[in-house]
């Protein structure tokens, strides 16, 4: 897509508007839901969307899904920060979340 | 059809056995005759036997319970029911994503206010050409400036705007003027698809389906204003399955579509009466008699019924489907379209390559070339416009 997908850590995003975002009992996961289409989230993915709300930055994302995620085992420190990145670029590219505007 | 995402993050939705997609014909009634309708040649005969409010929630209720996600609400003309509003809220309150797809015939204002206050999240809204004229005539009435008024009200209802332009012989030459309506509306996903080859289709095929080089060119005006409108303009092109040879992807070219993502496998649709389908157009296999909501639970139907175990899984396929490596992806293609043009639906769809009845789509595509040959008038959607004292037998009753 044409808009910048670099990720800064400051930078908070929020679900696009067209998208609905929410939690799905029959499949015990998140899903979005958009015009004709369906994808469920797995569950690191379902974590890092309910977190896009506009208020929360990439860094505390990534700080919040290491404490989360800690007592999995293996996750190193760069792991989780390297696939928090991955999916919000990959996210805002396909155009699931936009970036919020300072302020 | 969903379109369900591929990406690592996300988790295929295809295989639970579940009805993901709902899809209820809340009516075949429209005020429009389009000459590529999908819905049955005897449609004016399912006019009083429409489920009524009460029997339509019930069936949302058990979609629901068996998981349904997408809910659309389709016709005919869904508007043409007068207890839309009461039936999207109903959908809304359950959960469903509800999705209205409409010629925006029967709505207005008012009525599009109502629905976003019940909740309604899109409106997938069908428009012919950038044309004034053409659309007119294709649709056979005076439509063009009140869809392009519905869209505008949408926009400003903060409704996702999702624009289907369902393309032909006589409307794909305007390509660059659709794109740049489009754009003009402010569309936020544009489904430039061509007109699948089914009942009012099928009929006036030789004059719909245009020729290769009006698809090509078509093709190269989509992929710029794709990347000129790219995070601004999803658009979806879909090519007629009767052109998949000449595709250039190699792992789809010649290989028919993965229709309905496989029977009975995410799709449910219930017709105006009740019949439940695992498409809209499996009615038009003769020789299958489908169980309808108004005998069995949804449940039964999906689960139990004969019809819905008819051809999942692949125990069914016969050669060339049986040995081929591809079955699990495309499902011998569509059993609707083999049933239509081989008289059997076991049979492999005739758009592979593969299937030995392709040179049927082969002949069509020469057909639509030959430019010099007499035009055939289209055959409007109407009432009485054909003779279906043969195909519609079933539904003389109800007439």
């Amino acid at each position: 897509m044409s808009e910048d997908v670099t990720i800064e850590p400051q930078d908070r995003f929020e679900i696009n508007p067209l998208y609905l975002f929410r939690w799905e009992e029959t499949q015990d996961a998140y899903v979005l839901l958009y015009p004709e289409g369906v994808v469920k989230l797995n569950e690191t993915a379902g974590e890092i969307l309910k977190r896009c709300t506009g208020e929360v930055s990439v860094t505390e994302i990534i700080d919040e899904l290491k404490e989360r995620f800690s007592a999995r085992g293996p996750h190193t420190e760069t792991s989780v920060e390297t696939s928090v990145h991955k999916f919000l670029e990959v996210s805002q590219a396909k155009g699931w979340i936009k970036r919020k505007a300072d302020g | 059809m969903p379109k369900a995402g591929s990406d690592a993050s996300e988790v295929r939705l295809d295989g639970q056995g579940k009805p993901l997609w709902l899809c209820l014909e809340l009516t075949y009634r429209c005020p429009l005759g389009c000459p590529w309708c999908n819905n049955p040649l005897d449609f004016d005969s399912y006019r009083r036997n429409e489920l009524s409010t009460d029997e339509w929630k019930r069936v949302l209720r058990e979609g629901r319970e068996m998981g349904a996600l997408q809910l659309g609400f389709t016709g005919g003309e869904p508007a043409m029911r007068k207890d839309l509003e009461e039936l999207v809220a109903e959908a809304n309150d359950l959960g469903y994503y509800t999705n209205l797809i409409t010629s925006g015939m029967g709505l207005n204002r008012e009525r599009l206010a109502a629905l976003k206050d019940a909740g309604l999240h899109q409106i997938q809204l069908s428009i012919q050409s950038c044309d004034q004229a053409v659309t007119d005539a294709l649709v056979g009435a005076g439509a063009f400036e009140h869809k392009l008024e519905i869209a505008r009200e949408m926009k400003a209802l903060g409704f996702p705007m999702v624009l289907n332009v369902p393309v032909c012989r006589d409307s794909i030459d305007q390509t660059p003027g659709i794109l740049a309506m489009a754009e003009e509306l402010e569309v936020d996903f544009l489904e430039y698809v061509q007109i699948q080859y089914y009942n009012w289709a099928l009929l006036n095929r030789a004059e719909l389906l245009p020729t290769l080089e009006q698809l090509e060119r078509a093709e190269v005006a989509v992929m710029a204003a794709r990347k000129r409108l790219a995070g601004q303009m999803t658009i979806y092109f879909v090519v007629p399955d009767y052109f998949t040879s000449t595709m250039a992807d190699p792992e789809r070219a010649g290989r028919p579509k993965a229709c309905m993502n496989g029977w009975g496998s995410i799709h449910l649709t219930i017709a105006p009466d009740g019949t439940g389908l695992p498409c809209q157009e499996a009615r038009v296999i003769k020789d299958m008699e489908f169980p309808s909501v108004r005998d069995h639970s949804l449940q039964w139907i999906w689960h139990e019924s004969p019809q819905f175990n008819r051809f999942r899984g692949d125990d069914w396929m016969k050669e060339p489907c049986r040995s081929c490596s591809y079955k699990q992806e495309d499902f011998g293609g569509c059993r609707c379209q083999a049933y239509l043009l081989t008289g059997d639906a076991t049979n492999t769809d005739p758009a592979c390559t593969i299937s030995p009845h392709h040179n049927i789509i082969e002949e069509a595509v020469a057909e639509a070339q030959r430019h010099q040959h007499f035009r055939q008038p289209l055959v409007l959607r109407r009432a009485g416009a054909l003779s279906t004292a043969f195909v519609g037998e079933r539904h003389e009753t109800a007439a």
